[in-house]
């Protein structure tokens, strides 16, 4: 426990406190990119973007190496990387253009094939190089050992600038995710957009590759978003929402992982993002599971009693054992069906509030009015005292029905 | 043409909520059909008998849950609560009985299949899973086509058929099942006047061989012309009955709230004599 | 291309095909449902299965490994329902959320387990092995008629046979189902057809092969063989039975081609040793794809392309 909290106050050594800023700013900025990609509805994107960096890993480690390098530059990495996932990028989209095929399915195979380039070509390296190590489980799994000061300097700058241009352009593109076809109707180019946004992706994938690995910055691109999405409906606010999400789960992982032997840090960081959208899945107040459970019971539990009580009030038998239970359960009905005094009261009130919405209708035409009796909203939450005292002067004493 | 067998009720209500039971000769009987959408209702408590042999029209404005009544009725969505009985019968009992033609926009046009093939899809009841098509089904479905003038396209992949085209392919590929009752979702919308008046021909013919057909209809310009029964839904019904007596201008002011100018109505509606 | 070829090339070259086309089935109708990246996410959670498998059997046998991953495609299938009902999260990012959640707990638990003993190989995982399920027993082609030669036949290629024979029979069963449900769910769901329950055992299906193909050609490469030949087979026809010919041709074509330019191309260059021959599958089979973009005839989207609703 003394080794958390020295962990989480940055005081466990500089390695661990490097990582932590580290990853917390990736995290940040994965979560940030990551908004835009989901709303338009192609967050797996990210992992082809991801997947089709491994040819340029391994095409940059060659040229270094052939420039007589050692292979591992950050940046030079970062560069073969980019170039390759560009290309990727592009490959898909004009899949998707030219072609019948779905987008899907342009993603799953530039995923694939380009992923089986870098594998061919590590197999090659493995061969040229006897006995290089840095294989591909540092590439898919990251490596936070060795990290320098200056590969904090890269993810803080490049982050900084990811999230800078999404905040930047998010009206655009947010207009982009919405409705292309409206974006492009106003003038924008939405080509350039959603490359813009692919970019964003991109480049953080780029940063991030080395300190948590492939499958591990697919996982902080995508689940801050998601999560993120169950606490607001406004895309401005879902882009700060999951990049603290995001930062968070990256600070908070890394410090957990310096503070237990041989823990992983990048499994540990997707796992408190995957806790976070867990919890945010179950317990947000509007959008989340238990709080829709509660307001779906209570809405059925009023459409059966309504509906019983019009059977009741039409003298039908009621015959849905549901709707029996509630109704005696608020002493409205017999356990035979049978309606008891206060049963009868209540349907009467119920089918007068029917007839009151038929004259409602009638002389309101004002759909925005008569547009809010969804068959459940009471007339005195719609109409004034004096404007219902009008439609019982009409409606009269009980009267026969209308010809129908 | 009277819809319920049993003398209305005198209440506080001031329409009957419905028969208490579904006549027998009902193609198709609703009964407090209600259905939402998270918590929304789509469509709220709804009554309604569609007797056999009748042309009938459902309609109302967007967004008052027509195809959501038609796909609860076939049980392709969840129903939330009520009662559906085609035939008298429950519906997993009755699906011989149905024929479902859907919006043509409901489908990936550019899947890999013939308009025949689409239409012997029909015979699906017919063979089961993996019974062999006959030459009696293949021209079976041969003729169906033909009935809906798309004899020469039977080899064409679908996607390079128009708009009215599709629909005519889903009509046949309906009347291939050699159903009793007809269930279409808006099958005039985005076609052409050849192809409708192509459609609206078969359905004529379909009825007089006994048939019942229901549409969801979006043109309330053509509803007296084309159907004699009509249901008048804004998420509740609204109305419903004989064409002559139901699609008044009264009845469609309250189907379609403020949404229809006065004149418009006069001129679609049933005269309203001694109003 | 004698005793040597039968030894060590043939079963390599057989189990290939095998894998690729059993991938390929599915395959074809994921692409037309618009579900291609379930793929994508079976494949990752290949891993988590077989970490499980081991920790609890502790023994690195094909049997437990295979029931692990089995089991961990049919929980992610299960929780990225869950996440897309419960949640409303489009199809795409619920899976993403999914699988690389399982994917990081799989590599948690393998980091954190004792592993001192046994070395789980995670590039073999994720690449397989192909070149390494020879025959060393065999003595020829006659081999193959002997039975009890064949009966040192390699595990891998008895499994991944059973489980294509598996999966050809079932397209072939359900064909009628799968075909009509997949043009027109609503219109199949009218008709009785059980619409949802044949979504959901495509997509088991589909796992299954994904796992007894990964033996062969490891857990990443499986979403190359689900999408790159239907992808490629739909370009090159407008009927749905002449596609499903045209991915298997593809499929066979994809692994053969790429086990002979793995094993063989370093040779045709000057260097020793080979290359992966799960990557170069994967490539030829993205090469194929890459030409029938180009010159299928068939390849021009006919008609407005509906939305994705899967």
């Amino acid at each position: 426990m003394n080794l958390f909290v020295d962990a989480f106050f940055l005081q466990a050594g500089y390695n661990a406190a490097l990582v932590a800023i580290g990853a917390g700013l990736l995290g940040f900025a994965a979560g940030a990119s990551g908004t835009f990609p989901f709303l338009r509805k192609r967050a797996l994107i990210s992992d082809a973007i991801a997947h089709a960096t491994l040819p340029g890993v391994g095409l940059a480690f060659v040229v270094m190496v052939g420039f007589g390098g050692d292979g591992r530059s950050l940046l030079g990495l970062i560069a073969g990387s980019a170039v390759t996932a560009w290309i990727g990028l592009l490959v898909i989209e004009w899949i998707s253009r030219r072609t019948r095929l779905a987008e899907d399915a342009a993603i799953g195979a530039v995923l694939g094939v380009f992923f089986g380039i870098g594998i061919v070509l590590l197999t090659v390296i493995q061969a040229m190089s006897a006995g290089r190590q840095a294989g591909l489980e540092s590439f898919l799994l990251g490596s936070t050992a060795g990290m320098l000061f200056q590969d904090a300097i890269v993810i803080a700058v490049g982050g900084s600038l990811a999230v800078i241009t999404t905040w930047l352009m998010r009206r655009p593109m947010t207009l982009v995710a919405f409705d292309s076809d409206y974006a492009a109707s106003m003038g924008y180019d939405v080509r350039r957009i959603d490359l813009l946004m692919m970019g964003l992706v991109l480049s953080v994938t780029v940063i991030g590759l080395k300190l948590v690995g492939l499958i591990l910055i697919v996982a902080m691109l995508i689940i801050p978003a998601v999560a993120a999405r169950f606490w607001t409906d406004r895309s401005t606010s879902m882009i700060w929402i999951a990049g603290g999400i995001g930062g968070a789960s990256g600070y908070l992982g890394a410090v957990l992982s310096a503070s237990a032997p041989a823990m992983p840090t990048g499994p540990i960081i997707v796992l408190v993002a995957a806790t976070i959208f867990i919890f945010s899945l179950l317990f947000a107040p509007d959008r989340g599971v238990l709080a829709a459970l509660f307001r779906h019971r209570g809405f059925q539990a009023r459409v059966h009693r309504r509906q019983g009580l019009l059977s009741l009030a039409a003298q039908h038998p009621i015959r849905e054992t549901y709707t029996l239970r509630l109704l005696a359960r608020e002493g409205l009905v017999r356990p035979d069906g049978v309606p008891t005094d206060a049963g009868r009261a209540q349907a009467a009130k119920i089918a007068r509030d029917e007839r009151r919405w038929d004259v409602a209708r009638e002389f309101y035409q004002d759909a925005g009015l008569t547009g809010r009796y969804d068959g459940l909203t009471p007339i005195e939450d719609v109409f004034t005292s004096d404007e219902i005292a009008e439609f019982d002067r009409r409606l009269g004493p009980p009267v026969t029905v209308r010809g129908d | 043409m009277s819809r319920t067998t049993q003398p209305e009720i005198a209440s506080e209500l001031g329409h009957a909520v419905g028969p208490a039971h579904a006549p027998r000769d009902a193609a198709l009987a609703l009964q407090g059909l209600t259905v939402s959408y998270s918590e929304k209702p789509a469509v709220f408590s709804v009554d309604a008998t569609f007797n056999a042999g009748g042309m009938s029209a459902i309609v109302g404005p967007n967004g008052a849950g027509k195809s959501t009544l038609l796909k609860a009725a076939l049980g392709i969505i969840p129903r939330l609560s009520g009662e559906v009985r085609v035939f008298g019968k429950l519906l997993r009992n009755a699906r011989a009985h149905i024929a479902y033609v859907p919006q043509s926009a409901s489908v990936d046009w550019d899947f890999p299949t013939t308009v025949l093939d689409v239409v012997q899809m029909g015979l699906y009841r017919k063979v089961g899973l993996l019974g062999r098509l006959s030459g009696q089904a293949q021209s079976q479905a041969n003729e169906c086509l033909d009935r809906v003038g798309m004899a020469d396209f039977a080899h064409r992949q679908i996607g390079q058929l128009s708009g009215g085209q599709q629909q005519r392919v889903f009509l046949a590929r309906a009347l291939a099942q050699d159903a009793d009752l007809f269930l279409l979702d808006e099958p005039f919308a985005g076609v052409d006047a050849a192809t409708e008046r192509a459609i609206i021909g078969v359905l004529k013919l379909l009825k007089n061989e006994g048939k019942t057909v229901i549409a969801v209809h979006h043109d309330l310009a053509t509803v007296r012309d084309y159907f004699d029964h009509v249901l008048l839904l804004n998420v509740r019904r609204i109305a419903e009955g004989p064409v002559e007596t139901a699609f008044t201008t009264e009845n469609l002011q309250a189907t379609y709230g403020g949404r229809l100018a006065a004149t418009h109505l006069d001129e679609l509606a049933v005269a309203d004599g001694g109003r | 291309m004698g005793a040597e070829f039968v030894q060590l090339s043939l079963t390599p070259i057989l189990i290939g095909i095998l894998a690729a086309i059993a991938c390929a089935l599915p395959g074809n109708f994921l692409i037309l449902r618009r579900q291609a990246l379930i793929g994508d996410a079976i494949s990752h959670v290949v891993l988590p299965g077989i970490v499980v498998a081991f920790l609890l059997t502790g023994i690195i046998s094909a049997i437990p490994m295979l029931l692990g991953a089995a089991g961990a495609a049919l929980v992610a299938v299960v929780l990225i329902e869950v996440v897309k009902r419960l949640g409303g999260i489009e199809p795409g990012a619920a899976m993403g959320a999914v699988f690389t959640s399982m994917f990081a707990a799989g590599v948690l638990i393998l980091e954190q387990s004792d592993t001192s003993n046994v070395h789980l190989d995670v590039e073999h995982a994720l690449m397989g092995n192909l070149e390494s399920l020879v025959w060393l027993r065999a003595e020829g082609w006659h081999s193959l008629l002997d039975p009890t030669m064949l009966a040192t036949l390699p595990d891998e290629l008895v499994r991944i046979a059973t489980v294509c024979a598996f999966v050809v029979v079932l397209t072939v069963i359900f064909w009628r189902w799968l075909k009509i449900s997949t043009f027109d769910e609503g219109f199949a769901q009218a008709l009785g057809i059980p619409a949802t329950a044949l979504g959901l055992g495509l997509v088991v299906v589909a796992a299954i092969a994904a796992v007894a193909a990964f033996d062969a050609v490891g857990s990443i490469i499986v979403i190359a063989m689900f999408i790159c030949p239907p992808a490629a087979a739909r370009l090159m026809t407008n009927r749905l039975e002449h596609q499903i010919g045209w991915s298997v041709a593809f499929a066979t074509l994809s692994a053969v081609l790429g086990y002979i330019l793995a094993g063989y191309g370093p040779l045709w260059f000057g260097a020793q040793g080979a290359v992966s021959a799960a990557g170069m599958i994967a490539v030829v089979s993205g090469i194929i794809l890459g030409v029938a973009c180009l010159c299928g005839p068939h390849r021009s989207r006919v008609g407005v392309a509906r939305k994705a609703v899967a």
